[in-house]
């Protein structure tokens, strides 16, 4: 039998991450990444954004099939694993065959919250979450005319704008009060719908979906608090689960996400690391454990999981956290983690449009997080700013920007 | 196809074919060459695609765009007259030939 290596479970960006990071930090070992699509691992960010406009842009690899074949890469399209034996450090796969491991790394994502209305299962209803699904969407969306949107989250009002630009009447139906309700601060919140309404964009918060209806097996319309909505097609985003059962089944310490310390290590057993969507962490900004759903998250703890098995390098997981979300015209990007207590300030970064913004969250005197609309540089200085001592106060921040703050600092270091 | 030089922070060169119509951080990426992280997959929110146009070329690509402008005052590596976010860099056969380099550092 062969040396046991690294086995990752999952193809998605946090898994691509580390077999980057392994090889990278010179790794020698044998390498088996378990993909269950039965493609390349590809670039997520594009299929809510700008897929069903660009459909060019939808499926681009991560990197060429040159390498993981230049790299030595057992990379298994289309095969999963069905169960984990951590007493023998074994993965079973669905074919039934055993695969031993030295360290084990979970990377398997998260699942969308099904539709939980009567109706659900009707064709014309989709959740975005792989290639397949954003191919399918656009498909649909080349004859949809009545769009209704259930969930005013990232994803939700993504697709709505990209629905909205291919022509079709489009409706967001949101349970909560506000959009984006958990996602960013609720000055921004307000902003935000009044941008997309201005667009066309038709929004019904506090607002149920209480059954969706069809006519020959295809979606009708959907009944809400407000009344029935004409729909030839349904999109949902409403949130999503860790795919955590693997490590449930088991046995290792599980709780909405497979809960790790902050060197991304399973709690239950230092041979098995999780990282990405699926994984629930410390973190130095945070209150207690989290789970971040995000691109940079899933990268840079696949990245740090890597270089500490390949034996390099590598501190706690205290990467800075930050998102992005292209809501049609609107660039909302977010650096730092804010809490409802916050307080927040939002000063605009162009005087009469209002096409940019910036909201800066303070804690004890501290910046601790920034949200920016339309206003990259801005998030970029935050990102700078956000990781540097001393902390920028809101004394630091009067009459300026993180922008001009960070251009000055620079000047300063470089002439200390 | 137009062919474009990746010079290393080392020296070292990458010799890729670029597909006209697609941009100059996808040629890299799509080619495994090293230094170009492209973490926003090229929305112009992340500025981690960074490179710098050979001098000799640098009229050919013209200037940065006014968004990318502001983001190059943040890249991890120094900015200079020649900088460019490659995610906003069009490929077109005018540009068989481009010479560009990688900095040091994107994060």
């Amino acid at each position: 039998m062969s040396a046991a290596g690294v086995v990752v479970v999952g193809g998605g960006q946090a898994g691509f991450s580390v077999v980057q990071a392994l090889r990278g930090a010179g790794y020698e070992g044998p390498v088996t990444v378990f993909a269950d699509e039965p493609r390349l691992p590809y670039q997520r960010p594009p299929l809510s954004k700008k897929a069903h406009t660009e459909p060019e842009g939808l499926g681009v690899d991560l990197v060429p099939e040159s390498f993981y074949r230049e790299r030595d890469i057992d990379l298994r399209l289309g095969e999963y694993v069905a169960a984990l034996d951590t007493a023998a450090c074994a993965v079973t796969t669905g074919s039934g065959e055993r695969v031993p491991y030295e360290h084990l790394v979970l990377a398997t994502g998260a699942r969308n919250r099904p539709l939980p209305v009567p109706g659900a299962e009707l064709a014309g209803i989709h959740a975005l979450r792989s290639l397949d699904d954003a191919l399918t969407i656009g498909r649909a969306l080349s004859t949809a005319r009545d769009v209704v949107v259930v969930g005013g989250g990232f994803i939700g009002l993504e697709l709505a704008q990209v629905a909205r630009a291919r022509g079709a009447r489009v409706t967001v139906v949101e349970l909560a009060d506000r959009l984006l309700s958990r996602a960013v601060s609720p000055q921004l919140q307000e902003h935000l719908r009044e941008r997309h309404e201005r667009d066309g964009i038709r929004i019904l918060t506090g607002t149920a979906v209480e059954r969706i209806e069809g006519k020959g097996g295809q979606v009708h319309q959907v009944v809400t608090g407000q009344g029935p909505l004409p729909a030839d097609l349904v999109v949902y985003g409403i949130g999503a689960t860790p795919r955590d059962e693997l490590a449930r089944e088991a046995g290792l310490a599980v709780d909405d996400g497979v809960i790790v310390d902050e060197q991304l290590r399973s709690v239950s057993d230092p041979r098995v690391f999780a990282v990405g969507d699926c994984a629930r962490h410390p973190h130095p900004h945070a209150d207690g454990l989290i789970r971040l759903e995000s691109v940079q998250n899933a990268m840079d703890q696949g990245a740090l999981v890597g270089r500490r098995i390949a034996g390099g390098a590598a501190g706690p997981y205290e990467s800075l956290p930050w998102f992005w979300s292209d809501q049609g015209p609107v660039k909302l990007q977010i650096a730092g983690l804010r809490a409802s207590t916050d307080e927040v300030r939002v000063v605009p970064g162009d005087s009469d449009t209002l096409e940019r913004l910036a909201a800066y969250a303070f804690r004890d005197e501290r910046l601790v997080a920034v949200e920016t609309l339309n206003w990259p540089a801005e998030h970029l200085a935050a990102r700078r700013l956000l990781q540097q001592d001393p902390p920028v106060s809101p004394t630091d921040l009067a009459g300026s920007t993180l922008g001009a703050l960070a251009r000055a600092r620079r000047t300063k270091e470089v002439r200390a | 196809m137009p062919i474009v030089i990746f010079e290393l922070p080392d020296g070292t060169q990458r010799k890729v074919t670029a597909d006209s119509g697609t941009v100059l951080m996808q040629a890299a990426v799509s080619n495994g060459v090293d230094g170009i992280v492209a973490e926003c997959g090229g929305n112009a929110s992340c500025a981690t695609c960074h490179v710098y146009v050979d001098e000799r070329h640098g009229e050919l690509v013209g200037p940065p765009n006014d968004v990318e402008d502001e983001m190059l005052d943040f890249t991890a590596a120094e900015r200079r007259p020649t900088s460019r976010l490659s995610c906003q860099v069009q490929v077109s056969d005018a540009l068989d030939g481009l010479v560009v380099h990688i900095p040091e550092e994107q994060v």
